[in-house]
């Protein structure tokens, strides 16, 4: 079902935490909420559960306004990340809860019960309690909870944030194709832009209560609407260089990268280089010196500091040979430069 | 195993050492009520359940029975621990959770009252039961014994509530539960343990209150066996030490049954939580 929001907003008190939001999530859409901690992800996400009360604008499931409409009546399906099991029911008790809320029959809920377990792959742990289960299964557990009764919209709020690193690769994919199978309306809450860029359609960025950026995950890793965005995407995170254009692209610290192209004229402004684009035979050459270098196995990073000021980070495939301390003129790749102005908009 | 129980040896000695009085006087006490003793000895010369005569017939020809007694007592402590338990559980989930006008204000009151020295507001409960018609009945003293331990019911079962995640209850909310559904089915389980441990608590405070029937209800009908005791010993015409003794005896039974038999549910109240 498609979910709208309209200017949604929400107070608490005498703050404003969340100020006219917008977002349209299309049927069978799974659509990230990333953003830093603090920025209003999981208060959206239980106004639209209706855990909280809406302090202006309208929610819409399809044609439906639920922004009156109470959490019990709203039919959404959510995973708490700390998956609020009911510790005293068994696995089967707990995916059934929201039927036997409903009256349905026992034999009903018996064979609805079956067939999610199933679906999430917990069928032979139906009758232990959730104290009894792994994080994984847990979390399972959680999800088939959220999706027995079929609800209109599912919900995670930071699923994967209390499994290992493991686990969480796992669960990452099986999540996905749970959605993908019942082809269910999605919003995931992350502040884990790996989780956000692998899980989803899109990504709406947050930040502050606000939405910056909302497209697929390579449109914004490729396209970032300012500097926040390029900024919080990339893991080794994009370098930022203070610049100035004029006939010449030269940075703060006197190197030149030659003709400024488009930029020209535009004065003193910000690049951001990816670490993917700096690097030997790139493009235009810097003189710099290798301060750090972090073996990751397939590949090393480096970070490099520019002659006269500025350092970036360059990621090598591994057995480049270079060492710490190394002087380096290793090249970037202008045409995949991001600019933006003094206050962050892309240029 | 063994060597660390070994260390703990020199602790148990003096703590053994210390209640070996208590224990003693204990154990005299006990079989004081069986038996005789010549006058001026300690050592007993022969048995006897003379002593233990009151459990069939009235110790004073027109007084109450041991077992009526019992049967007020019983009523006294049942419905404490019935009231007590039964408001805690709603006034502390209120408190814990619903956002309600005057919450900090009840709150604080509820320290404050817990920490009273609630004894002191005695002459002003004498003036209102004897204005409600409440004086000299088991009723009222019950409605000032609830009304007294309520502070620390409520504040114990708080503690139990507190620890409940919230995520459970929103969870049952979206699994389209009402509040009071979800308090029944999803969060009562989970603060049992409380439960089960106020109830016992209030029970035990009930059982043994001895101030409250005596400043409230002196009259003869409603009395319970804390005060019949007092009376024992004042009554001259019952003269016998190791009746007394005997009584005492029957009154502490039914708390050490409980204690031996709830020990570990007792515990919970100072963990006030629950575990998964
Ligand atoms: N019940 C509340 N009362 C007052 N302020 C609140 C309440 N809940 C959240 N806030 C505030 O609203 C803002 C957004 O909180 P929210 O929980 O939505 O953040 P989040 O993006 O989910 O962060 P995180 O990643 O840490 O979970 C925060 O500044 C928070 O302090
Ligand atoms: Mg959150």
């Amino acid at each position: 079902m498609k979910l709208v929001l309209e200017r949604f907003t929400k107070r608490f008190g005498a703050t404003t935490v969340i100020d006219g939001l917008d977002l349209t999530v299309a049927d069978g859409e799974m659509i990230a909420l990333l953003g830093p901690s603090g920025c209003g992800k999981s208060t959206t996400l239980f106004a639209i559960a209706g855990l909280h009360r809406v302090d202006g604008g309208r929610i819409l499931f399809g044609a439906r306004d639920v922004a009156d409409v109470s959490a019990q009546a709203r039919n959404v399906g959510i995973v708490f990340q700390n998956y609020a099991l009911y510790p005293h029911m068994s696995v089967a008790q707990n995916i059934g809860f929201p039927l036997r809320v409903r009256g349905e029959s026992t034999t009903q809920i018996d064979r609805k019960v079956r067939s999610i377990a199933g679906l999430v792959r917990i069928d032979e742990l139906l009758d232990r309690r959730p104290a009894q289960l792994s994080g994984g299964q847990q979390q399972r557990v959680a999800l088939a909870r959220a999706l027995v009764r079929e609800p209109d919209v599912l919900l995670l709020d930071e699923p994967l944030a209390n499994l290992d690193a493991k686990l969480r690769m796992e669960m990452r994919s099986e999540i996905r194709r749970v959605q993908l199978e019942t082809g269910i309306t999605a919003i995931l809450v992350t502040h884990d832009q790996v989780e956000a860029m692998s899980m989803c359609d899109r990504i709406a960025l947050m930040k502050t209560g606000q939405i910056v950026q909302i497209s697929s995950p390579a449109e914004m890793y490729d396209n970032p609407a300012d500097r926040y965005v390029a900024s919080f995407l990339g893991n080794p995170s994009i370098a930022f260089l203070a610049a100035d254009a004029g006939e010449e692209l030269r940075l703060a610290g006197g190197q030149s990268l030659g003709p400024a192209g488009r930029l020209a004229g535009q004065g003193p402004l910000e690049l951001g280089v990816r670490p993917e684009h700096y690097g030997p035979g790139k493009g235009p050459q810097l003189q710099g010196k290798v301060v750090m270098m972090e073996t990751h196995g397939r590949e090393d990073l480096f970070e490099v500091d520019l002659d006269g000021g500025g350092r970036l980070r360059a990621i090598l495939p591994a057995g480049s040979g270079v060492r710490t301390g190394a002087s380096v003129d290793w090249g970037v790749a202008v045409e995949r430069l991001f600019a933006f102005s003094p206050k962050g908009a892309r240029l | 195993m063994q060597p660390h129980h070994r260390s703990y040896w020199p602790i148990v000695a003096a703590l053994t050492a210390l209640s070996a009085p208590l224990v003693i006087m204990y154990v005299y006490q006990l079989i004081d009520t069986v038996t005789t003793t010549a006058p001026g000895s300690i050592i007993p010369n022969g048995i006897t359940l003379q002593h233990w005569q009151f459990l069939s017939q009235p110790i004073t020809r027109d007084g109450p029975t041991i077992w009526a007694l019992a049967g007020n007592t019983l009523i006294f402590a049942c419905s404490t621990a019935v009231v007590v338990t039964g408001v805690s559980l709603t006034a502390a989930y209120a408190l814990s959770r619903l956002a309600m006008p005057g919450r900090g204000l009840f709150l604080g009151g509820l320290i404050v009252l817990h920490a009273f020295p609630t004894l002191t507001l005695i002459v002003a409960v004498f003036l209102i039961l004897q204005y409600m018609g409440l004086y000299d009945t088991l009723t009222g003293v019950i409605l000032v014994k609830v009304a007294f331990e309520l502070p620390f019911g409520i504040w114990i079962m708080k503690g139990f509530y507190d620890s409940v995640p919230w995520e459970i209850e929103m969870a049952g909310v979206t699994d389209g539960a009402s509040r009071f559904t979800v308090w029944r089915l999803l969060v009562l389980p989970q603060v049992q343990p409380g439960l089960a441990a106020l109830l016992i608590f209030s029970f035990l405070s009930g059982w043994s209150e001895f101030i409250l029937p005596l400043v409230l209800a002196p009259a003869n009908a409603p009395q319970v066996l804390a005060t019949y005791l007092a009376a024992i010993i004042a009554d001259d015409r019952v003269a016998d030490f190791s009746l007394f003794k005997a009584v005492s005896i029957f009154y502490a039974l039914p708390v050490l049954a409980i204690y031996v038999i709830f020990q570990k549910k007792l515990m919970n109240i100072y963990g006030g939580g629950s575990k998964g």
